[in-house]
């Protein structure tokens, strides 16, 4: 890279051409470099302007405002516990319940099936990405909502006989449903992440495996998911930050309430989803700093959960690396 | 390359798109002359044109907006009335700021909102009329409901927890009320629509009053929040048992189930757009400080009912942009309110028609004195 800049520069027309090349490659590493630090500077931008619009609820409200479960605009009273307790509860849910799935499915994308049925599953998959979140609130509301309420609801209430975690009345919206939707919207992610994981699995270490006598279960047990570990779990966290900060599907879902769950059917209310309902009509005291201060601590969530599993990637990247890998 | 090169052109492109194009004011405005051509305001006007306007707000006024101020540049004017509906807060902020011609907020800015509005003294103008339906589904009964505002307040407050509750049961002889808890569902986002039903709870009720209080987003005690009106009347419509609140305009267009509510007077009235205008008249003389127009007597009264405010500065400091506002805001406050009808939308009552022209008259050009309503 560096030899066409250091090169002096020779009479002629392949001197100029190498003085062009050389200015085009400054303007390529120049222009990258801008592109890169556009980054860098939004980032910057927007975490300043949210702390200097939260402060005044930050300010007057203190450590209340993360410890108080408390949210009243009317009497000026904000605490955010409650909406941080419901988004790590939705996400929790949405994980649990995609995790398996989209790692099944992906397996059985990258090795389970025929080559004809996974070029038409693979693109559907996919596809589930670019429907709009507005949608799934919509179906969640008006055709999920109604069979959980009549379905799963008094099905999942009788195992316990009404008791917790599938106690209180069914009346469909709640926690669980919007555990579900999410789990539905953060599929994709997981399975097409997963998958192109999976693929590249070296064929050497599946074959010799095989070699070896290993069933097929086996294979994918002891050798391809090991060894896509690490892409797994950057395709979860993908999934988590997606999950935790769904705003609109979410808030057409969960019953927003500014209480506690107090079981699965219960109602609640996350984070991004208290912002969209109350951000357009913000006029009480305080209330759109601390609506803002709930933004910023949903991005400091978000930024604590990818540096968890940043480290959690890594650890697993050097357990493999000791031939520890087989497990 | 080529990726690099358009992504940059994409940012220059989108810084470029935010800046504010220049709107052509191709016909100009009715041709009423400017008060002063020496006005030195006139060469530096940040605002838009004399031929266009701009607003933003309420989003409760805006499909009356938008009909109104189309058919008002079709009639003769040709003005251009921009208005974003990004909400009351939003439309506030943006008035404060003194970015747009005028704010929009279905409830009046507050004396501190004012206090730090950049362009002076702050008119308020009542341009819209809405009312709250309480709509419900109850397996077998009908639109009609009886429910008194104790009873309401009650089953708001969760006091009242059983359909076949003593007291429903009294009101409504001859209606089979079945055993089932209610579930009460409200309005999740801030709205002018909840502002209203709470302001009549309170009203109404001395332990909502010390309790929830009045406000576009309260604390609830029960219940199951919904996003908009459509989220409010969807999960009614979907769920037995449930109860809520939805906006007149809404409820009308929807055919959504409503029952009638006990007045002032003692009478069962049903909402519809007579009934909340013949509340609304029986207090001519609102204020912006002193608005509230719920559970006012009157044997017709629909006792649920409140205004959206239009938010402007007194001094114009654009003698033309000046007249141009105080003539579509009379138009829209008297002729315009027959396109609020065919939206659904509450006519002003004829004593606010007038309480509007006798406010949008105190409005003056950049020297303080020379009036921009001429009235005819």
């Amino acid at each position: 890279m560096t030899s066409l800049a250091t090169l002096p520069p020779r009479p002629g027309t392949g001197g100029r051409i190498r003085r062009l090349l050389a200015v085009s490659d400054g303007a390529y590493r120049g222009a990258l470099g801008t592109v890169a630090a556009l980054f860098v500077v939004l980032l910057v931008v927007f975490v300043t302007a949210l702390v200097v619009q939260a402060r005044p609820a930050f300010a007057h409200f203190g450590f209340s405002f993360l410890t108080s479960t408390k949210w009243d605009p009317v009497h000026v009273h904000y605490g955010v516990l409650v909406f941080l307790v419901g988004t790590l509860e939705t996400t929790a849910i949405a994980l649990m319940v995609a995790f398996p799935i989209g790692l099944g499915c992906a397996l059985a994308l990258a090795f389970g099936i025929p080559e004809r049925l996974r070029v038409i599953l693979g693109p559907a998959v996919e596809l589930l990405a670019a429907v709009p979140s507005v949608v799934y609130g919509l179906w969640g509301l008006l055709v999920v909502a109604p069979w959980v309420r009549t379905v799963i609801e008094p099905a999942l209430g009788h195992i316990t006989g009404g008791h917790e975690p599938f106690g209180g009345s069914q009346i469909g919206v709640g926690l669980l449903l919007a555990g579900l939707i999410l789990s539905i919207m953060i599929l994709p992610t997981m399975v097409a992440i997963s998958r192109d994981v999976l693929l590249a699995v070296p064929g050497v270490e599946i074959e010799g495996a095989f070699a070896l006598g290993a069933t097929r279960w086996q294979v994918m047990r002891r050798v391809v998911v090991p060894s896509a570990r690490g892409g797994i779990l950057g395709a979860t966290t993908l999934a988590t930050g997606r999950a935790m900060g769904e705003t609109i599907a979410v808030t057409m879902v969960i019953g927003n309430t500014d209480h506690f769950a107090h079981s699965l059917f219960g109602t609640t209310q996350t984070m991004a989803s208290l912002i969209a309902n109350e951000f357009t009509e913000a006029t009480e005291p305080f209330h759109l700093a601390a609506l803002i201060g709930v933004g910023l601590l949903l991005l400091v969530v978000a930024v604590v959960v990818n540096l968890a599993a940043r480290l959690l990637v890594r650890s697993v990247g050097r357990q493999r690396a000791f031939g520890i890998g087989v497990l | 390359m080529l990726l690099v090169a358009s992504l940059v052109c994409a940012v220059g492109l989108s810084a470029c798109s935010s800046t504010p194009s220049a709107t052509p004011s191709t016909t100009s405005a009715k041709a009423k002359t400017p008060s002063s051509s020496s006005d030195p305001y006139a060469q530096t006007d940040l605002h838009a044109p004399a031929g266009s306007l701009t607003g933003a707000g309420s989003t409760f006024d805006q499909p009356f907006f938008t009909k109104a101020f189309y058919v008002y540049n079709q009639n003769d004017s040709g003005v251009t009335v921009n208005y974003a509906s990004i909400g009351s807060g939003g439309g506030i902020e943006q008035f404060q700021a003194n970015t747009v011609n005028f704010g929009a907020s279905d409830v009046p800015m507050s004396p501190l909102d004012i206090a730090s509005a950049k362009g002076g003294q702050v008119l308020q103008v009542p341009v819209a009329l809405g009312g709250v339906t309480i709509s419900y589904n109850l397996p077998g009964v009908a639109s009609g409901l009886k429910l008194t505002s104790k009873v309401l307040a009650d089953i708001f407050l969760g006091k009242v927890k059983n359909w076949n509750n003593s007291e429903i049961k009294s009101l409504n002889p001859g209606v089979k009320l079945p055993a089932n808890p209610i579930q009460t569902v409200y309005r999740s986002d801030g709205s002018g629509t909840t502002y209203i039903f709470t302001n009549y709870l309170s009203a109404v009720s001395t332990a909502w009053a010390s309790g929830p209080g009045t406000g576009k987003s309260v604390s609830w005690p029960v219940g199951v929040g919904q996003k908009g009106n459509e989220g409010v009347a969807g999960f009614i419509s979907t769920t037995p048992y449930t109860i809520g609140y939805v906006e007149l305009a809404y409820a009308i267009q929807n055919k959504f189930t409503y029952a009638k509510i006990e007045n002032a007077a003692g009478q069962f009235v049903s909402p519809s757009l007579a009934s909340v205008a013949a509340d609304a008249a029986q207090k001519p003389d609102i204020t912006s400080v002193d608005y509230s127009i719920v559970d006012e007597p009157g044997a017709t009264s629909y006792p649920i009912s409140g205004y959206s405010w239009a938010l402007i500065y007194q001094l114009q400091k654009n003698a033309t942009t000046g007249t141009t506002l105080v003539d579509v805001l009379d138009w829209l406050t008297h002729a315009g309110q027959s396109q609020a009808a065919s939206l659904d939308y509450v006519p002003l009552p004829a004593n606010i028609q007038q309480l509007a022209r006798t406010t949008l008259l105190q409005v003056t050009g950049p020297d303080g004195t020379t009036k921009l309503l001429t009235t005819s």
